[in-house]
């Protein structure tokens, strides 16, 4: 394909991103003049909003709370569940076994366990890490599973004939073939870690862009509530493509 | 049995076990979890007596109607966008982070929209159910042999039957998988809807009990959701296993 052609599908591209963000913006207005301002905000002073929030240190101060807890959650939960995804994938009857429990647990609306997860941990940060990790760290462990138990016998095999250390085999073998799968665990992870962790907040906390989300609704202050959804809508389809875009690719490598 | 719903079987009711002793010895206090049996006892008289039977209706009702929608809207939907590769690439980004958006906070909006009864609910569950069966469709046509698609061609079969003959059996475990998780989401989505925002249905009940710090009543039903959302994917995952060996028979 050549640099000019390459060039056109770009401009082809964000073309049709512009056509469906303008669709998008006049659905909204409509569905404004439908409703009107005792539930939605339009358009244009949604966005005037979420600029002004943007420049207030309460948001910043609201939005720290929900990175730092989204950070813990996600560090968490990726690292338990790549470990366990590992271990059940290397032992096939424990995954058999596991694997229909999980099932299980991630199609369970784990809002109702919230209560439990109040009682255990207390209000506060810990509760909303928990709640993170709860619902982030299924899929991980679902995807880490299915990435072992499909690596390519044969080159286990060629490990062995070629007198591979356990580690070298891990190294050179192993990673790069799981790595792909781990990724796109990971990339699912974060966004229903995301959405743990603002619906925690939304119940037992002071703090963060859950709580500003469900004050905003339990004190109708309209424009608030819809500026905060779009930032957070925003930061999430950015942060979805981008790593999409890098799933892509490490996929393609192979 | 097989060895491996033993070993399952052997799992659950193992963790149950360990529940219950450490609840009955009080290493776990009766403030923050009851003994399982306590939770299962409640919920049978609770069942007995019909306390939920009204709850449980008007939730059953609402998933069962957002997760006929989303089947039907989300299969739609995937079979156009998988025709139109350029609308498709646009689609790819906003449904790999569309479950971190959360949809219930639009419940005061849905209000509006279609008043205070089932349809704000039962609109959540389709919103959080139709994703998951746009995906599996879309990665069901995409694994699609192509070679399938030239023979439904070289035989002359129209675009409706093709699908249908076709495309459609060869799409099936990817679009059984989407019904799996469409039934799961729209579960979510109106279960979360009560629990968070309305004053009716299972979820709330559960939010009630909470509120009023009853929590016997609070974990029976916490365990009821639980119980049923096992069941229900145990029958789905049966189900799908016997489609799959006649498949293999064939």
């Amino acid at each position: 394909m050549s640099v000019r052609d390459a060039g056109e599908r770009r401009s082809l591209r964000l073309g049709d991103a512009g056509l469906l963000l303008l669709f998008v913006v006049l659905a909204w207005q409509a569905l404004y003049e439908a409703v009107g301002e005792v539930a939605l905000t339009p358009p244009v002073a949604t966005l005037a909003n979420a600029g002004a929030l943007l420049r207030s240190p309460v948001f910043w101060g609201h939005a720290g709370a929900t990175a730092s807890a989204f950070t813990a959650s996600l560090a968490i939960g990726a690292a338990a569940g790549v470990a366990a995804g590992l271990a059940l994938g290397f032992r096939r009857f424990s995954g058999l076994v596991a694997e229909p429990i999980l099932t299980s647990l991630y199609t369970l609306p784990k809002v109702t366990l919230y209560p439990l997860v109040l009682l255990v941990f207390g209000l506060g940060l810990s509760a909303k890490i928990a709640f993170g990790v709860m619902h982030g760290v299924i899929p991980v462990i679902l995807f880490t599973m299915n990435a072992v138990r499909n690596v390519d016998p044969v080159h286990l095999k060629t490990a062995r004939a070629l007198n591979l250390t356990a580690l070298q085999t891990a190294a050179t073998i192993l990673a790069p073939a799981v790595a792909p799968e781990i990724f796109t665990g990971l990339r699912v992870g974060f966004s229903l870690t995301l959405l743990g962790v603002i619906i925690g907040e939304m119940f037992a906390s002071q703090r963060g862009l859950g709580f500003m989300i469900i004050n905003g609704i339990n004190t109708h202050n309209v424009p608030t509530m819809m500026a905060v959804i779009l930032l957070i809508v925003a930061f999430a389809v950015a942060a979805g493509t981008l790593l999409l875009v890098a799933d892509h690719k490490l996929h393609r490598r192979r | 049995m097989s060895r491996v719903a033993r070993a399952q079987l052997a799992v659950v009711c193992g963790f149950f076990a360990v529940l219950e002793l450490l609840t009955r010895a009080g290493a776990i206090g009766p403030l923050t979890m009851i003994p399982p049996s306590a939770m299962a006892a409640r919920l049978w008289t609770m069942l007995m007596d019909g306390e939920i039977n009204a709850a449980m209706a008007q939730t059953f009702a609402n998933v069962a109607i957002a997760f006929a929608l989303s089947v039907g809207l989300g299969f739609a939907a995937g079979l156009t966008i998988h025709g139109l590769p350029r609308l498709r690439r646009l689609f790819d980004p906003l449904l790999a982070s569309y479950y971190a958006v959360p949809f219930f906070v639009f419940y005061p909006l849905l209000i509006a929209l279609f008043g205070l009864n089932r349809w704000p609910l039962v609109a959540i569950g389709l919103v959080f159910g139709a994703a998951a069966m746009v995906i599996a469709t879309l990665n069901g046509l995409d694994r699609v042999p192509p070679v399938l698609r030239k023979l439904a061609r070289a035989h002359g079969l129209g675009r409706a039957q093709a699908i249908l003959l076709v495309v459609l059996p060869a799409a099936a475990p990817h679009l059984f998988t989407g019904l799996k998780l469409s039934l799961a989401y729209s579960f979510i989505g109106v279960i979360a809807g009560e629990f968070i925002l309305s004053g009716s249905g299972l979820g709330h009940a559960i939010a009630d009990a909470y509120d009023s710090f009853d929590n016997p009543t609070m974990y029976a039903l916490m365990l009821f959701v639980v119980a049923l959302a096992i069941s229900l994917n145990a029958a789905l995952h049966v189900w799908e296993q016997r489609m799959m060996a006649r498949r293999s028979r064939r």
